[in-house]
């Protein structure tokens, strides 16, 4: 349990990754993060949210807009501030020798973080990135990354389901990690399984607390904030996993 | 675990730990949870009559010290929270006790009305929310008010409740005795106590609605002689669910000494693995070490 109050940064460099998302890199470094775990980042008067750390020595994080505390993280220029507490929640564990990442939309931010990991580590990676059309896409990983468009404007046309089977048919992986859309995530798992290979997705709910208290971020009996957001194939069985998430009242909202 | 078992009203409690209201939230997988990890009974987050959507973030701050938090009463309100409830007594092999809010002493009988429905087995009223009728004061501030909420609830159910207490007021022995005098079963004490974080570089509070209420071990002498006094005001009979700051065996000790039958556990759920487990263990090699074979053995000495 980490034990903290908000610290201060500073925007060191703000990049518009595409249509939606901003990366901002921080003044402040988290030595000890992992890829999967997040920050709570709170603008002082407005709210507080929590963001996957897309990069920890410096910390990164890839903002998609969404809504009005979004775009104002979207628009911070470099010497903005912002506070972040953390790192929370468990993140990946890097498991096998040869690893694919599998991600849609801007969920593909912490797999790159992975994908640098992976590297220092000698694990072999592969990544998939995947986006409804090219103005969607995120940057690739420092990995090899395949590229997925639904509209076919970049990349191979279709969903990043048939370019993972596609990769499967050539050659084997030990553990697949996926991140984005809660449904690509379940389908996605439930393919790594069928090929054998181990499988950690990453799972976002509205948070609260953001440290395991308010239980506002329930998926079922888990909490993603404390005993995720990384979680393995124990989500195919869970009761609420691609089916119910909680919004800001706690009201069961289907997905 | 022997030695553990008590009692609240009539409900039976295979050991004294009890899940406190507003952690793990309004959710029954989470409740049920919750007594599979050990605890003697388990309380839901409070729900209103309207759903509520609560306060922005940051809504929760945890330093080594303290917990500080204002939620903002979130939930989905009762006509959701019934079904949550019931889901609940189903599920879980404890007691479940069922959390109620309002913001006039009218509502705390509606609430109590409905909640009735899903059958808990008890109900606790967290009467330190503000009224809306008094300019935002606690009903608990005052004895009156507390009675008032006391009486609302006992005229709307059969089923056994507590009264959850602030430890912000002088008296608390007084109105916890006026809070039985109007019919309540039991009592919960304490709620947090009001507090706030201050951030220098942004010249704010950090909570979002500046104030919040402080738990964790910080509460724990506040909520120790708010238990003690309660006992003195109330006598031996009416049961007490002690909780602050409770997170070892140690601490519930402590707490049961003072006049608690039963403890809150509520910020210890982050900050211990197997917490409720674990409080027990502690609780059984004390009084095997000490040769208490049931928990009302534990007195001070006066």
């Amino acid at each position: 349990m980490i034990l903290m109050l908000p610290q201060v940064a500073t925007v060191a460099k703000a990049e518009k990754e595409n249509s939606t998302v901003t990366t901002l890199t921080l003044n402040i470094s988290l030595p000890r993060a992992i890829p999967g775990q997040f920050v709570m980042a709170w603008l002082p008067g407005f709210d507080e949210k929590p963001l996957s750390l897309a990069g920890a020595s410096p910390v990164k994080i890839s903002v998609g807009e969404r809504g009005p505390f979004s775009s104002r993280l979207c628009g911070l220029k470099k010497g903005g501030k912002l506070w972040v507490r953390g790192p929370y929640g468990r993140g990946f564990e890097l498991e096998g020798k040869k690893i694919l990442l599998v991600g849609g939309g801007y969920g593909f931010a912490p797999l790159r973080f992975l994908a640098d990991q992976a590297r220092k580590k000698k694990i072999t990676a592969t990544a998939i990135c995947g986006a409804r059309s090219k103005s969607l896409l995120m940057a690739p990983a420092s990995c090899k990354t395949l590229f997925t468009t639904d509209d076919g404007s970049a990349g191979i046309k279709g969903n990043v389901l048939a370019a993972m089977e596609g990769l499967f048919a050539r050659e084997k992986f030990d553990t697949v990690y996926t991140c984005g859309p809660e449904r690509m995530m379940g389908s996605v798992a439930r393919l790594a399984k069928k090929k054998k290979a181990d499988c950690q997705l990453l799972l976002e709910r509205y948070m609260k607390c953001g440290i395991g208290v308010c239980g506002h971020c329930a998926c079922g009996d888990r909490l993603v904030c404390f005993d995720g957001p990384r979680f393995g194939y124990e989500m195919l069985s869970n009761p609420e996993f691609e089916r119910v998430w909680r919004d800001k009242a706690g009201h069961k909202v289907p997905i | 675990m022997m030695g553990l078992e008590t009692q609240l009203c009539k409900m039976k409690l295979r050991n004294p730990t009890v899940l406190a209201s507003g952690i793990r939230g309004n959710n029954a997988h989470l409740l049920i949870r919750a007594a599979k990890e050990g605890a003697g009974a388990v309380t839901s987050k409070s729900c209103s009559l309207a759903p509520r959507e609560g306060h922005n973030n940051p809504t929760m701050i945890n330093t080594p010290e303290a917990m500080l938090n204002a939620i903002g009463l979130s939930n989905p309100g009762v006509e959701e929270e019934i079904g949550e409830i019931r889901a609940a007594v189903m599920g879980a092999k404890v007691p479940v006790i069922a959390s109620i809010v309002a913001f006039s002493i009218e509502d705390f009988g509606k609430v109590a009305e409905r909640i009735s429905e899903a059958a808990p087995h008890m109900i606790e009223v967290d009467a330190a929310c503000p009224n809306t009728h008094r300019e935002g004061r606690m009903f608990s501030a005052c004895a009156q008010d507390a009675a008032a909420v006391a009486k609302a609830v006992e005229e709307a159910t059969n089923i056994p409740f507590s009264m959850k207490l602030s430890p912000d007021v002088p008296n608390i022995g007084e109105i916890a005795q006026a809070c039985v005098d109007a019919g309540a079963d039991a009592i919960t004490a304490i709620n947090t106590m009001g507090g706030m974080y201050v951030d220098a570089y942004a010249r704010r509070a950090v909570l979002h609605n500046w104030f919040g209420g402080v738990s964790g071990p910080a509460l724990k002498p506040v909520a120790l002689k708010a238990v003690y006094n309660i006992r003195k005001a109330v006598g031996p009979k009416i049961p007490i669910i002690g909780t602050g700051g409770i997170s070892t065996g140690m601490d519930a000790i402590e707490m049961i000494m003072a006049g608690a039958n039963a403890v809150g556990i509520g910020s210890a759920v982050v900050l211990r693995k197997n917490v409720f487990k674990g409080v027990c263990s502690e609780m059984s090699a004390f009084m095997k070490e000490k040769g208490y074979k049931r928990l009302y053995e534990l007195k001070l000495e006066e």
